[in-house]
């Protein structure tokens, strides 16, 4: 029987491959499903360390007004461009269907409150992402892998202080101001469309957005932005914070934090209305 | 808040020990890198560690400038046990040391100037004019005063090298670390860096520690030497206790690399 030994020795070679294999694969749904959870924490781990670090001295106020500058005066034309077409199509679309019920005298309220509660905060929240928040993360992750994070810690400088917590103010502070900025440009595009175009009262677009919007409204939308604002930044910047894996690593740093910026501006958005609106979570 | 370096114990001025590394383990989960690691890194001299890839030569240079915590052991610079310092005593200490990154690490959003004001900048309270002048006396002293307002992608590899050594040692650390300075160099840069290390050494009396794996170096610019192996100290002393050495990786190793003294 030549054959008999290799197949009996093929057996529990076999039974050893699929037990392995199992257990790769159990391995790889229990981090798949704790991922979220090990992210979140991360994020809040950072949070604190940030809130650690920004109230001890040294303040450094030129790294504090260069992030601000970049994330908000650099984030202007973006905001205003993507508001004024937002704002255009709203016009569009409820013009249009305001009509079949002789209903368009209400276009400019309700293209007030959407803005105000809204549109604003989660678009002007997502061209931050798209611009500022990659580029952060491109930053941060090309310094980490360059070794010169590392560096700032040999010459005793708190890198969090230095690198996140500077940028996380900014994110804060800045992202309402692009909000605002938002809401007025998207206003003006609404009301270039409707009136000039469509041929809705210029006298009466205004009024109704005046009668049905009031500071709860726009108050409601700042929150929700300066949530957004530290989230964004947070994400961006602890992935690159924390890249590694050479330029491939920064791509796909990158890459997560646009991702994960996005979803996180649309999760905290139901949550913070949610709890604005006194609604509960779900 | 300033962070002052912390005075030199007295006992430690005439110990020839700068650095005492003891029985150091380092794991990264079943994955042991550092089995034990001692070694005596000598005041006022060159100090190479060497080994070849994945001894665990940078995981060690990580521990000694305490990028990471050792799971085990000591670390005694000047007799205080870095190992076990945290918060702002292991800041302050952390001054103790300038660093020389393989690639140099400058910030490549700052000019020279910048890169090697920075620590100044961070931890004194001198005046712009007082800056200036000790920046520019640093960048004059290692040859590199003309490319001040460069940017570092603007500079060759070696002038990188010494605008970096410039910038570890403007804040006069005693020791200074140089990671794989000399790899993807070609020959001439290598042995201009190698020449860098010295003068370094002898213009500024620091203590050297270099982590490499160039076996020409060594013979060129050791006073003392460890050879790592699979995250152990296999073989120490002068560059012909190596070269003589018979444990067989050490051995190995540097028939590999084609060097002798002759």
């Amino acid at each position: 029987m030549p054959d008999a030994a290799p197949t009996a020795s093929a057996t529990p070679e076999k039974a050893s491959k699929l037990r392995a294999a199992a257990r790769d694969a159990g391995e790889w749904l229990i981090s798949a499903l704790l991922s979220p959870f090990v992210e979140i924490s991360a994020l809040f781990r950072l949070l604190w360390e940030a809130v650690f670090w920004g109230i001890r001295p040294p303040y450094r106020g030129r790294l504090f007004v260069e992030a601000m500058e970049f994330i908000g005066i650099g984030s202007i034309f973006l905001v205003s461009l993507t508001a004024v077409f937002v704002g255009g199509v709203l016009a569009l679309q409820l013009v249009d269907g305001f009509r079949d019920f002789g209903a368009e005298n209400q276009t400019g309220a309700v293209i007030g409150l959407a803005l105000a509660r809204e549109v604003g905060p989660v678009f002007a929240a997502l061209m931050v992402t798209s611009r500022a928040g990659s580029a952060m993360t491109t930053e941060l992750g090309s310094m980490r892998v360059t070794n010169q994070i590392d560096a700032l810690v040999t010459m005793a400088v708190n890198p969090v202080q230095y690198l996140v917590v500077p940028r996380l103010v900014a994110g804060f502070v800045m992202v309402p101001i692009l909000t605002m900025l938002f809401n007025v440009v998207g206003v003006f595009g609404a009301f270039f469309v409707a009136v000039s175009l469509l041929g809705l009262d210029p006298g009466v677009f205004m009024d109704r957005l005046k009668w049905l919007v009031d500071w709860d409204d726009v108050s409601q939308g700042l929150i929700k932005s300066m949530v957004f604002g530290v989230a964004v930044t947070l994400i961006a910047c602890r992935q690159g914070f924390y890249a590694q894996g050479g330029a491939a690593g920064v791509g796909r740093a990158t890459n997560r934090a646009v991702v994960q910026s996005a979803i996180a501006i649309l999760m905290l958005d139901y949550l913070v209305t949610s709890l604005v609106l006194g609604q509960g979570f779900f | 808040m300033r962070l002052t370096r912390p005075p030199l114990p007295v006992q430690a001025k005439g110990d020839p020990v700068h650095v005492r590394i003891r029985d150091v383990h380092k794991s990264y989960g079943d994955h042991h890198v550092l089995n034990g690691v001692s070694l005596d890194i000598y005041r006022g001299k060159t100090n190479l560690i060497i080994g070849p890839s994945g001894s665990g030569k940078t995981v060690l240079m990580r521990q000694l400038i305490r990028l990471e915590k050792p799971d085990a052991g000591e670390l005694l610079v000047n007799g205080v046990d870095f190992a076990k310092l945290e918060g702002l005593n292991l800041a302050a200490m952390r001054r103790t040391f300038g660093m020389v990154f393989q690639m140099s690490a400058l910030f490549d959003s700052m000019t020279v100037f910048d890169n090697v004001a920075f620590p100044v900048r961070e931890h004194t309270d001198l005046s712009r004019k007082e800056v200036r002048a000790r920046v520019m006396d640093r960048l004059s002293a290692l040859g590199v005063a003309d490319a001040a307002h460069k940017l570092p992608a603007q500079l060759s590899g070696g002038m990188q090298k010494r605008v970096a050594v410039a910038r570890a040692m403007i804040l006069e650390s005693e020791i200074l670390i140089y990671d794989e300075p000399t790899t993807g160099l070609d020959p001439i840069t290598t042995e201009m860096v190698d020449d860098l290390i010295t003068e370094a050494e002898e213009m500024f009396g620091v203590t050297s520690i270099v982590i490499s794996h160039d076996m020409a170096s060594v013979v060129r610019i050791a006073d003392h030497l460890s050879f790592l192996h699979q995250g152990q100290i296999t073989a120490t002393g002068t560059p012909q206790d190596l070269l003589h050495s018979e444990h067989p990786a050490t051995a190995e190793f540097v028939r590999a690399s084609r060097i002798s003294l002759d």
